[in-house]
């Protein structure tokens, strides 16, 4: 080992065999740094984004409390002509509809609906997709087959693969969930894929790779870490597109039977007495965009938060 | 160059292919009601029903359905509507629909790019100002709240503010305005955001830093080199907005009553006419493959690092 480097002679003894040593190599430049501390400490910064995480947790507890505890049932016709169409008042909070069902139980229900049915989707979608992403990307072999896969699916017009199954399968909460997911999760798993690529390829992960660490360590703190809070985002930004989506599907005449209390059916019972009785409309849809606005947005501001360019 | 135009034509054919033969598989599963008018279908006993069906090749095994379609569709012939212009041939209609939607979509394509664009340009140029908060809050607002709630808001309460018509009229060009308008809600914010997050991207490069070291004014370093460049990205949608114009909007042309091809599909799935919503469904997932593939040959002909190294490789 005699080279020479600036001009010295390396020798053996200039150098000394150290133990391998966890503490010392997960030392860096910054001191104490910890990705998901400034993920959230840099999240939290903005107050918009403390307000916004604050409104979902507010509306979110309250829509699932408050079947829990109301003894108004949203479907209780009512047949005294003088309750119904009634408009706000004491004992309605939000009015009652032509049937004389209670608005402010049946907003409060439908939105707990909505919210079971987005999430449930978000977390097929986003849990299948991240899975096979991460397969996608660590098996070479399965590259061609995937992305021949991903062209066609993507190819089908998004409304299109949506009006299709909702019309061969008959409108139900599962068709809604099988159709919104069976189409989402090769998008969220070419996302991933990606994101594994690049992460994988980076630089300092080769460089860790050529320090020797152990490919295990590398994937659980260098590449983990950044594929949950990508999962939290993408999960946060599925749920306003789902709800939308059941809007959407209720409006063509392909969404959930109209018994079935949700947002979008509201939204389109409540538009079809628009003429004469707008709040009708107007208060659901107002909690409808409160939800997701602020899932867009904190999933927006998530994703900013948690790119560590975006930390110091 | 060339070769590469031919390798990824041969690529999008296999994959329009692969779409039809896709989607055509799914749509077997159609409910076979859908078959039939509905006085026939309530005319008809059980067995007269398969009779009817096993005569029109319904019954028969998916492959051999898929052959006769595609030599069908090769001889120009789309078959009838069933339901919503009974017995009425389908390629007929659609002349008269897609002129409908073709207008609409391209004024609103203008629209959307007239209006877009500019804010972009006038977002990142304002970079963290007022009027920077503005638009990415009406994209926000445009992007994550349902289409149809504010495209229904805009038709109720816009046509009543300027007192314009709630539906469309072919005489009265005044009722023209709002559903072309609507159409380019979403779009005029696409444009705006991307726009504005590659001009913003592009100008914190080096080479960007280096032209302002050499002395050139602003101005000249925005029309040369920025905009031309943040400009490549969004070229890559362009044919694919153009073709899918004439797909129109579904709800726009429900909303208004515009007669078009958006509003065809609407009424074909809820008058259930299984020939009508086979074909229309294959039109708009054709149409989208062609969109990429053009926005990719796009790409080639108007970005000179892509048309570089691909002709050297």
């Amino acid at each position: 080992m005699e080279e020479l480097y600036n001009g010295i002679k390396l020798t053996e003894e200039l150098f000394e065999k150290i133990d391998y040593d966890e503490k010392t190599s997960e030392e860096g430049g910054y001191s104490n740094y910890s990705y998901w501390k400034s993920t959230l400490r840099t999240f939290f910064k903005s107050k918009l984004s403390i307000f916004l995480v604050i409104l979902i947790v507010v509306l979110m507890s309250f829509s699932f409390l408050y079947p829990m505890f109301s003894k108004v049932d949203p479907n209780q016709i009512s047949l005294d002509m003088d309750l119904w169409n009634t408009k706000s008042n004491s004992a309605n909070w939000f009015g009652t509809d032509g049937l004389g069902r209670d608005i402010w139980a049946r907003t409060w229900y439908g939105t707990r609906n909505s919210l079971v049915i987005a999430i449930v989707i978000a977390i097929v979608e986003v849990g299948v997709g991240s899975i096979v992403g991460a397969l996608w990307g660590y098996v070479r072999k399965l590259d061609t087959i995937m992305l021949e896969l991903y062209n066609i699916i993507t190819n089908i017009p998004s409304t299109v693969y949506l009006i299709l199954l909702s019309y061969i399968m008959k409108p139900s909460i599962t068709t809604i969930i099988f159709a919104l997911a069976s189409r989402g999760w090769i998008s969220e798993a070419k996302f991933m894929r990606n994101k594994i690529l690049s992460l994988r390829e980076n630089e300092y992960n080769i460089a860790s790779q050529c320090l020797g660490t152990p490919v295990m360590r590398i994937v659980s703190k260098n590449i983990i870490p950044h594929l949950i809070s990508l999962i939290i985002m993408e999960a946060a930004l599925t749920i306003p597109y789902s709800i939308g989506s059941e809007v959407f599907l209720g409006f063509i005449g392909l969404g959930l039977p109209l018994d079935t209390v949700t947002l979008g059916n509201m939204v389109n019972q409540g538009r079809a007495n628009f003429m004469l009785y707008p709040y009708q409309m107007l208060y659901p849809t107002a909690v409808l965009c409160l939800i997701t606005v602020s899932f867009y947005l904190v999933g927006n501001r998530f994703a900013d938060a948690s790119d560590p360019k975006n930390h110091l | 160059m060339k070769k590469y135009i031919l390798k990824r034509s041969l690529q999008s054919v296999v994959t329009i292919c692969l779409v039809i033969f896709a989607v055509f598989m799914m749509l077997r599963m159609m409910p076979t009601s859908g078959y039939f008018t509905r006085d026939d279908y309530l005319n008809m006993t059980e067995e007269m029903r398969t009779v009817y069906l096993k005569n029109l090749g319904v019954l028969d095994p998916p492959l051999t359905q898929f052959k006769n379609f595609v030599t069908k569709l090769a001889q120009g012939d789309l078959g009838r509507s069933i339901t919503v212009y009974p017995k009425l041939n389908i390629s007929t209609i659609l002349k008269e629909k897609i002129g409908y939607s073709a207008a609409f979509g391209l004024a609103s394509m203008v629209i959307s790019m007239g209006i877009g664009m500019p804010m972009g340009m006038l977002m990142a140029r304002k970079k963290d100002k007022f009027i920077d908060h503005l638009g990415t809050g009406y994209a926000v607002i445009v992007r994550s709240i349902p289409s149809l709630i504010y495209l229904f808001l805009v038709q109720v309460w816009v046509s009543k503010i300027f007192n314009l018509p709630m539906l469309f009229y072919k005489n009265r060009p005044e009722s023209w305005i709002l559903p072309a308008l609507s159409l380019s809600l979403s779009s005029i914010a696409w444009y705006a955001i991307w726009l504005r997050r590659f001009m913003v991207d592009e100008e914190n490069r080096e080479y960007i830093k280096f032209a302002k070291v050499k002395g050139f004014s602003q101005k000249y370093i925005m029309r040369k080199h920025v905009l031309r460049n943040a400009m490549l990205p969004i070229a890559i949608g362009i044919p694919s907005d153009l073709l899918l114009i004439i797909s129109g909007s579904l709800i726009i042309e429900n909303l208004y009553s515009i007669p078009g091809m958006g509003g065809l599909l609407i009424s074909s799935i809820k008058q259930m006419d299984n020939n009508l919503v086979q074909i229309l469904v294959l039109i708009y997932s054709s149409l989208s493959v062609i969109g990429v593939f053009l926005g990719d040959l796009l790409v080639v002909l108007v970005d000179p690092r892509i048309r570089l190294s691909e002709s050297e490789g």
